[in-house]
């Protein structure tokens, strides 16, 4: 079970205004599918447009990384750089 | 004095051997993107706009492909119809239709200097003589070139079809704002009623260049076969393939790009805007094609990074604990959607922990070219907001500015504003290492200020791969797939000596083709050191690995009974009397213990360390001329560990300069047509030698990254974040208000101190 927030706005639209909620996921590829079947088209904009910071750590593209129990996910817009 | 703040026990990393690329460099034996030579290589010119906003009517290129010696003429009709599909190009967003209309205008011109048409020729006079015969008819129509202006309900519009994102409901007309990002926490109106301080202004920035020296160059050949080959002066050619396949229609596989040396990039060399047009140009004739821009060309037509403004507002209590912060950002996209302006709002207060905060970002487009990356693109402009914002917090209090900093400093476990928990950072004791340095107390000359700001940057780090070769010598090979632009051959080939523990001077590295090694993200992000670098470190200890397998076999012995220490397989099994191998001992018979040792890894790296940068900036202010003068400078930086210093010490370096630059001189100066008045080094100033004192370099080195093997962070970018505050509050201070618009030039300046209030 993972604990899931954002400030991003485009996020908080997809959820109907819920900045933090409960998602049940054991790996970032769970959570991404749980986040989809709950609101469509979340799954989808988090894998396309943005990072997840797992327990303070910021990862991009880590479908297989393990989300521990009461793991901290924070969805973040991705960041490049020059 | 460059101080290291603690000194790992390592004996290749933390060295400082000699730079494997400056011989080359000096002697003008490097190959830069504009020295290939092919058989009958034809030269490539392109036709650009000279209206900053106007429809195309037609476009006929007739007598230009009469002309003889011209081999090829491209317009848009001659590249496919784009898709909206994103691509990767820096920071910020893009589709495939934005580059490809960036490349190429379809339709419509947006900026003066947007390509309209490009001819290849046998010569480069026979070039531009076709350009003079192609005739464009144009619609003029009105243009807008700054951001609040763009804004406005009645601002001429750029694109039909942009509809602000981030708005809900979805609004019914276009607009030049493409995205509004909203981001906060807590509630910040109540806590800044409650604040015993309140301070606030409007910052202004100009747009400016990376002002890389090397202008952007390609070669493009395409064979009858369909196999197209492209050398290219970019920061990133895995990129430049995928961008010039999904720009032509091309398959992945029938591209092979091959990075030159770069003169420069720091993020302005992460897009493309010549590859495709030489390629779409060879694929028509079937000749290699070279295409060089010229300065000016560089300046109307490659990336800068936004120009600006930004509202902020903060408020704290007598103490200084800042309680609430309000910004709203509204940032220069140039003519297509993807300013930085969301990791701007991102980086805005990421120093400090703040419990209540409201940030509103804008990217907004008008009729400037596309801007690019820039070194911590987005954050320099708002550290200028917010670090300026404190320069008054602290001089209302009376509190001394870098105490009032350490009062608000995230530390390991603080939440930043845009979500993520600080875990291995070193913010505090940058701080102290400033507030501790000689500089922090050193008296002032007459007509003398000091600013103090610090600045943030994310670091990234993303898919890397790299092979680590032994020859029969036992001499190594470091092969990666990231353009060396700020000393990653070095660094590479450190870590790969270091896990081999052999001396570095038997280790090369060098950066192979898209063909030659598994795919590397773009070199930016300050991501290579620290990504690419846990690929080679991975590389190499299967090398290692495979070493002590070849000993094992050699001995006879079991593996676990083999230790690799010092670069020399040691047999630990008492039985056995043998004396250790040595690499080369062992890549000697290499045949007879399984064939030649190579090891590859490719991996997408995650958890890089965020950087953080505090920096002092002294400056003399001649009021009579208003030139002011850089005389000291020193910048304290959270490096994790520094795997070369020379080249840590050089990214702070080079990043205080372009800051500097960036406050004091540069900007784009348009006419009233919207035509760029400056486009060259004479009239755009940036600083030189000449113009800066010895910048000071602190490396903090407490708090090493964790997830890489030797503590790496990425050091890139964060320099670049404070010297714009650090440059405006010392020079504010001199002219008695505050100063937020910038460049603070010396006719600006002049008028500052004739202004009421200002310091005689």
């Amino acid at each position: 079970m993972a604990w899931v927030s954002s400030v991003d706005a485009r996020v908080r639209e997809l959820t109907g205004g819920q900045a933090r909620f409960e998602v049940p996921a054991a790996t970032v590829r769970g959570l991404l599918a749980a986040l989809e079947a709950r609101w469509p088209g979340l799954g989808a904009h988090v894998e396309a447009d943005m990072a997840l910071a797992i327990d303070g750590e910021i990862h991009h593209d880590a479908l297989g990384e393990p989300l521990s129990a009461d793991a901290e996910v924070v969805l973040i817009p991705r960041i490049g750089g020059g | 004095m460059n101080d290291a703040v603690s000194a790992p026990a390592l004996q290749v990393v933390g060295q400082r051997p000699i730079r494997p690329d400056g011989a080359d460099k000096v002697t003008g034996r490097a190959n830069f993107g504009a020295d290939l030579r092919l058989p009958g290589m034809l030269t490539g010119r392109v036709l650009r706009s000279p209206h900053a906003h106007a429809r195309i009517l037609s476009i006929d290129t007739a007598a230009a492909r009469a002309l003889p010696g011209v081999k090829a003429v491209v317009t848009a009709a001659d590249f496919p119809e784009p898709g909206n599909q994103a691509v990767e190009a820096g920071e910020g967003a893009a589709t495939l239709r934005a580059l490809s209309e960036n490349c190429m205008a379809r339709g419509k011109v947006l900026y003066v200097g947007h390509a309209v048409a490009a001819v290849a020729a046998t010569s480069a006079d026979i070039a531009e003589a076709a350009l003079g015969l192609i005739t464009v008819r144009y619609e003029v129509l009105p243009h807008v070139i700054e951001v609040e202006a763009a804004m406005a309900p009645d601002a001429p519009l750029l694109h039909d079809d942009l509809f602000t994102k981030g708005v809900t409901p979805r609004p019914s007309a276009p607009s030049n704002i493409a995205e509004k990002i909203s981001l906060g926490r807590g509630d910040a109106a109540a806590a800044m009623a409650s604040a015993e301080v309140v301070v606030s202004g409007r910052y202004v920035t100009a747009p400016v260049h990376q002002g890389y020296l090397e202008p952007h160059a390609c070669v493009a050949s395409a064979g009858a076969d369909g196999q197209c080959q492209v050398w290219v002066s970019t920061q990133g050619h895995f990129a430049v393939r995928a961008m010039c396949a999904g720009l032509l229609g091309i398959e992945l596989r029938d591209i092979r790009v091959t990075p030159a040396e770069i003169g420069g990039g720091f993020g302005g060399k992460t897009t493309v805007y010549l590859e495709p047009v030489a390629l779409a140009l060879s694929r028509q004739c079937g000749r290699p094609v070279r295409m060089v821009m010229t300065r000016a060309e560089v300046f109307e037509a490659s990336g800068p990074t936004s120009g600006c403004v930004i509202e902020a507002r903060i408020g704290a209590n007598a103490e200084g604990r800042v309680l609430a912060a309000e910004l709203v950002l509204k940032y220069q996209a140039g003519a297509f959607p993807g300013s930085p302006v969301g990791a701007g709002c991102m980086a805005a207060l990421a120093c400090y922990d703040i419990e209540h905060v409201a940030i509103t970002g804008y990217d907004v487009v008008s009729n400037r070219a596309k801007v690019a990356a820039y070194r911590a693109p987005g954050a320099p402009m708002a550290a200028l907001a917010v670090e300026s914002c404190l320069d008054e917090l602290s001089l209302r209090l009376g509190i001394d500015p870098i105490e009032l900093r350490i009062r608000n400093a995230v530390r390991p476990g603080a939440k930043a504003v845009y979500g993520a928990t600080f875990r291995e950072i070193a913010f505090i004791e940058t701080l102290e290492a400033i507030r501790n340095h000689p500089h922090y107390r050193a008296p002032l000359g007459p007509d003398q200020a000091r600013g103090v700001a610090c600045g943030f940057w994310f670091n990234i780090g993303g898919e890397s791969s790299a092979a680590v070769h032994v020859d029969e010598a036992g001499g190594v090979t470091v092969v990666s797939g990231n353009p060396d632009i700020g000393g990653s051959r070095a660094s590479m080939a450190m870590m790969a000596a270091e896990t081999l523990g052999v001396p570095i001077a038997r280790v090369r590295a060098i950066v192979a083709d898209t063909s030659a090694i598994g795919f590397s993200a773009t070199t930016g992000g300050s991501r290579v050191t620290f990504a690419t670098g846990m690929a080679v470190v991975q590389a190499a200890g299967k090398v290692v690995d495979d070493l002590r397998r070849r000993a094992g076999l050699i001995w006879e012995c079991p593996l676990d009974q083999v230790q690799w220490q010092g670069g020399q397989a040691v047999c630990t099994d008492p039985s056995k009397t043998v004396k250790p191998l040595s690499l080369a001992e062992i890549a000697g018979r290499s045949a007879r213990t399984g064939g030649p040792i190579a090891a590859h890894a490719s991996l997408t790296a995650q958890g890089a360390g965020p950087g953080f940068a505090v920096h002092l900036c002294d400056i003399a202010l001649d009021r009579e001329t208003g030139r002011p003068t850089v005389v000291r400078y020193t910048a304290a930086q959270d490096v994790g560990r520094a795997i070369h210093p020379s080249y840590v010490e050089g990214q702070i370096q080079g990043g205080v300069a372009q800051g500097v630059g960036w406050a004091l001189n540069e900007a784009y100066l348009y006419d009233a047509d919207g035509r760029l008045l400056n486009p060259g080094f004479l009239d755009y100033r940036m600083p030189v030698a000449s113009d800066l004192p010895m910048i000071d370099t602190v490396l903090v080195e407490s708090a090493p990254n964790k997830r890489h093997p030797y503590g790496a962070k990425g050091v890139g970018e964060a320099p670049i974040v404070p010297p714009l505050p650090a440059v405006a509050c010392a020079l504010s201070r001199l002219v008695g208000h505050r100063l937020r618009e910038l460049p603070l030039s010396p006719p600006v300046l002049l008028q500052a101190l004739d202004q009421p209030g200002a310091a005689g």
